[in-house]
């Protein structure tokens, strides 16, 4: 089969770290989502979505928002300007998987059991509940609150253990979970295309369970490394300026921290792409976007 | 011995090297990390052959198509299915968590009896058989005092042939009193026979509208049906079709639109005829599909001059200029009517306002424009045998006295049921049947519910779930819920098509419950030939397979039955109570300074159908904390009350009085509060209930005069620090 063209990694990966064009014989991939927030409603069904494709438990009481498990959480955003002029946008965050540079994820850095890993075949942040041992170092350092610590085993009330799937593990207490991308879907997919003689996962055979979900058609997801996936095409991540993507109306959580995250944001509202890191009063979106070191 | 210093700092030393060196410390460690992840208790999803299977979600009117993953015979996984006609592959949070309801603990696992006292929660199991000859002997005995309209029964919906059968089995029986959930059914009966003088439904061609003015209806709130309403969006988005929000309160729907139009509640019926008025006056009116056209403008535009309606409104001149505008010079302009999720009825004034308005785009049964549909009709049955004694009862006039006066044309009126029962009038209802509502929690002044329901000697509920209402029953008859079972789903919500879609047993009964129309179809055979020769099926299935005769092929097939070229029911819209009094909100502006709306959100069910623990999961902490409810009020307001973010306080109102916490929210009208609805449960289990207030303590109906039907859209409330 051809080789299909890649986009050359960033120069500072290049040197740094061993992110290069191919790993094991196979391209790099680089798994991320364009989330467009114009288009989110803040209706919640990628949260349900991937509760229940995740075997993620629940409480009976939700409502500290702290010790509520949500693998991707949908928060709601306000422009801050009195009646009536104000106005409300949702911004759902599931684990931005961040790849830093060259893989050195925030969380990846810290974790001494080595229970979260970047995958340097999908970009992919991964947990091994078995071989997190709670010390959540992982989460202090993750900017994005994307991670949760298990305070309680989980208890699923008489007979609905039986929805369970069998494709993702249930943790137990004491344990950090996390988004991620679905990634036993992927090895379906993978293994689908194996047998299918494919060289790569098709676009359609690798969705997340909230991107399949959107009602609205608000979440796009694929590989932002290959230029036929609909999420590059949106994207457009320039490999030149730490993957900042060239479209004017994406951004990244906190870009600025060089977190190099694979999940951009869409919006043609200027105050809900400044809300999108911390910008002072005369800096402007999408001029500064140099990582501070 | 004699322990000095030296040796014992040496055992010490000596002890802490030896043990560090000894396996013990981390075999230990080893040990402990594996003991505290491998809890015996921690389920291992077995695993097996995965396969999907097509059905259709009825947990709320939108009808969408659903593939559920199956490992083995444990459903695992509920997905939107791809390429259906209303939800391409969409699915809302409620559809998502269709298997905690399966499998959910507050199912009722078997038909009971009631042993302890009402509401007490003591239950006896018994055998279908029993239950079905208890139920049979006890309407027998009723029905043989020649009491037969003496009994009640409520349906969730009322399409379907399973609300047929029961409907079927009042009138083989000798009951009128057949009621169904208020719904937007309701609205558009209504309306159909208001101001277009037929029978059918609304139907509105969103997908192709190009601009589109909502009076409130949560258009991103579960209005019509949901998943093609956020689809509908998400195509207005990539075409810049512009989408208007009037509402006082700064809901999803009205944060997603290209303008939020802040409005005094209550008043949207002016707004609308205000822009009517202007359209007319700045001769951008399309007359053609209005009779009676010339008689009533000139009223029209005198009595809604713009500065009138700006001030009822409080929407500035201005605003409502650029409306008219926009709507009159867009090709194809749509209103929508029904605030929220629509299920609400709302007042004859208001929907004929929205009506009138559609009607001057010229743009009626056209693309982009509202629909008269008619009906579906494809149940029919021969007519019920009636004996003596069902005639006699059937003679009876209605409890609620729907169809008569102003309520003619509009089949039952279910929030008149509870004043009626309470005040013995016309005559006591001796037996209730409840199938698929539960109108303890979903009416308005759910007290006086409860009340009434404690005066009814005998009933009878067939939920699946331990809901309020099935927590007053004396018997319980359990449905199977809708993935066990076959039914056919009708959906209406709005849509410009016709949709059958068919809900298919996906996994069989988890528990010992019965499908509802068996249950009919079995106890009508055990009382006697007058009641069960109207049922002449073997069983439920023949009867559905028999109704929906060659459809049933392609429903199997395909999950559902579509047609794309329906039949329009009418032409011209007579414009009616234009001049009706103005519903107003109960109470009195001294006692009770502010208003309180109740609003939706598509994240909490405020149907039949409880919240389930992940929907819970997903509401925000500013609307429940804890057991404690919020509402959401202006920070003016708050300042003015003395009320700071999440206060403790007091709300009053004319009907009750509850305890909440207190959100500031500047999307919010000032002197407005809101409050969402669907919360507040007392039955189900701790995942759902006690969380909240339910809105509808606080709310009681208000009849719109000139429909009869409820139109209370808000109440007059206080809130005082507690």
């Amino acid at each position: 089969m051809k080789e299909q063209q890649h986009e050359v990694p960033t120069k500072e990966a290049q040197h740094k770290a061993p992110v290069e064009g191919k790993e094991h014989g196979r391209p790099v991939m680089r798994y991320g989502m364009a989330i467009d927030l114009d288009k989110c409603t803040g209706c919640g069904a990628c949260m349900v979505a991937c509760m229940s494709e995740n075997n993620v438990p629940f409480k009976e009481d939700e409502s500290d928002k702290l010790k509520s498990i949500t693998w991707i959480r949908v928060y709601k955003l306000t422009n801050g300007k009195p009646y009536p002029d104000t106005e409300i946008c949702y911004l759902p965050r599931p684990c931005q998987h961040c790849e830093g540079h060259g893989g050195h994820s925030p969380c990846v850095s810290v974790c001494p059991a080595t229970a979260t890993d970047y995958s340097r075949e999908t970009g992919i942040v991964s947990q091994i509940y078995t071989r997190c041992f709670g010390c959540r170092y992982c989460m202090a350092a993750c900017p994005y609150h994307a991670r949760y610590f298990n305070w309680y085993d989980p208890v699923w009330p008489d007979g609905m253990e039986k929805y369970l799937s069998p494709d993702v593990s249930a943790r137990v207490r004491g344990v950090v979970e996390k988004c991620s991308f679905c990634y036993h879907r992927y090895q379906l997919a993978k293994n689908k295309a194996y047998l299918n003689g494919l060289h790569r996962v098709p676009e359609e055979d690798y969705q997340t369970a909230c991107t399949q979900a959107c009602p609205s058609g608000a979440i796009v997801f694929g590989d932002l490394n290959n230029p036929e996936h609909k999420v590059h095409q949106i994207v457009q991540p320039d490999p030149h300026n730490g993957n900042k993507s060239k479209n004017p109306k994406a951004f990244r959580l906190l870009e600025r921290l060089g977190t190099n995250t694979k999940v951009y944001y869409l919006s043609d509202r200027e105050w809900v792409r400044r809300l999108g890191d911390n910008y002072l009063a005369h800096e402007e979106t999408g001029k500064v976007a140099k990582a501070h070191h | 011995m004699k322990v000095d210093r030296r040796s014992f700092l040496s055992f010490v030393i000596g002890g802490a090297a030896g043990t560090t060196l000894s396996p013990l410390p981390w075999k230990l460690m080893d040990d402990s990390s594996i003991w505290s992840q491998m809890w015996p208790w921690k389920p291992v999803p077995p695993a097996g052959e995965v396969v999907y299977e097509d059905s259709t979600c009825p947990l709320c009117p939108g009808g969408c198509g659903i593939t559920v993953r199956k490992v083995e015979n444990r459903a695992v996984k509920i997905e939107g299915k791809a390429g259906h006609p209303i939800n391409n592959g969409g699915i809302c949070l409620l559809g998502l968590s269709g298997l905690q309801l399966l499998y959910g603990p507050t199912r009722i696992k078997s038909p009971m009896k009631r042993v302890g006292e009402r509401g007490e929660g003591k239950w006896e199991r018994i055998s279908w058989q029993e239950a079905m000859t208890l139920l049979s002997e006890k309407l027998g005995e009723i029905r043989d005092k020649g009491e037969a309209h003496t009994v009640a029964a409520i349906s969730g919906t009322g399409y379907g042939t399973v609300t047929e059968l029961l409907k079927r089995f009042m009138t083989a029986y000798g009951s009128p009193n057949f009621f169904r959930s208020p719904s937007m059914q309701d609205t558009d009966e209504f309306a159909l026979n208001a101001i277009f003088r037929s029978k059918g439904r609304l139907g509105y061609d969103l997908e192709n509208a190009d601009y589109i003015l909502s009076f409130g209806s949560g258009i991103l709130d579960g209005w019509g049906s949901p998943v093609r309403m956020f689809r509908a969006n998400s195509l207005w988005k990539d075409n810049q079709v512009p989408v208007i929000q009037v509402e006082p309160r700064l809901s999803n729907s009205a944060g997603k639109a290209s303008k939020w139009v802040a409005i005094n509640p209550g008043t949207e019926a002016d707004l609308a005829l205000g822009i009517a008025a202007l359209l007319i006056s700045q001769k951008m009116a399309n007359k053609g599909n209005i009779s009676g056209f010339r008689a009533w403008k000139n009223e029209l535009v005198q009595a809604y001059k713009p500065e009138t309606v700006a001030e009822t409104t409080g929407v500035p001149v201005e605003t409502i200029s650029e409306l008219a505008q926009g709507f009159g010079t867009a090709k194809r302009p749509i209103a929508l009517y029904g605030k929220g999720k629509g299920v609400g009825t709302g007042s004859l004034r208001e929907i004929a306002a929205v009506t009138v308005l559609n009607a001057l785009s010229g743009n009626l049964n056209k693309e982009g424009g509202l629909w008269a549909v008619s009906q579906p009709d494809f149940i029919n049955w021969p007519n019920v045998n009636t004996d003596q004694i069902a005639d006699a009862g059937l003679n009876q006039s209605r409890i609620d006295g729907a169809g008569d006066g102003p309520t003619a044309g509009i089949e039952s009126v279910l929030t008149r049921l509870p004043q009626k029962v309470l005040e013995d009038g016309p005559y006591p209802i001796q037996a209730l049947l409840v199938a698929g509502a539960n109108p303890c929690h979903e009416l308005p002044d759910t007290k006086s519910v409860k009340q009434a329901l404690g005066k009814i000697p005998f009933i009878v509920s067939f939920s699946s779930f331990h809901d309020e209402t099935a927590d007053q029953a004396d018997l319980l008859m359990p449905d199977h819920v809708y993935l066990e079972k076959f039914e056919d789903v009708t959906v209406g919500a709005g849509l410009v098509k016709e949709v059958i879609g068919l809900c298919r047993p996906v996994v069989s009964a988890q528990f010992n419950t019965k499908h509802l129309g068996e249950t009919l179809i079995a106890t009508a055979n055990m009382m006697g030939d007058a009641i069960a020769g109207a049922f002449p099926w073997e069983n439920y299935e023949s009867c559905l397979k028999e109704t929906l005769g060659n459809k049933w092929d392609s429903m199997i097939e395909n999950g559902y039955w579509e047609n794309g070229d329906v039949d329009t029911a009418a032409k011209k819209v007579r414009p009616a109570a234009l001049d009706a009094p103005v519903v107003q909100a109960q109470g009195d502006v001294n006692s009770f300074p502010l208003l309180l709306v109740p609003y939706d959100t598509i994240r909490i069910s405020s149907g039949y159908v409880g919240d389930t623990p992940f929907m819970v999961k997903t509401v925000s902490d500013t609307t429940i904390k804890g057991k404690d409810g919020f509402v959401e009020i202006n920070p003016q307001t708050a300042a003015a009350n003395g009320l700071t973010e999440g206060t403790l306080a007091t709300l009053a109102t004319p009907v009750g009085e509850a305890s909440v916490r207190v959100h500031l929210f500047e999307g919010i009208k000032p002197g407005v509060i809101a409050m969402a609805r669907g919360l507040g449960h007392t039955a189900y289990d701790g995942y759902l209930a006690d969380k909240g207030v339910n809105v509808n303590e606080l709310i009681g109906p208000v009849e719109d005069p000139s429909s009869g039907l409820d139109a209370a859209w808000g109440i007059r409330a206080k809130l005082d620090k507690a």
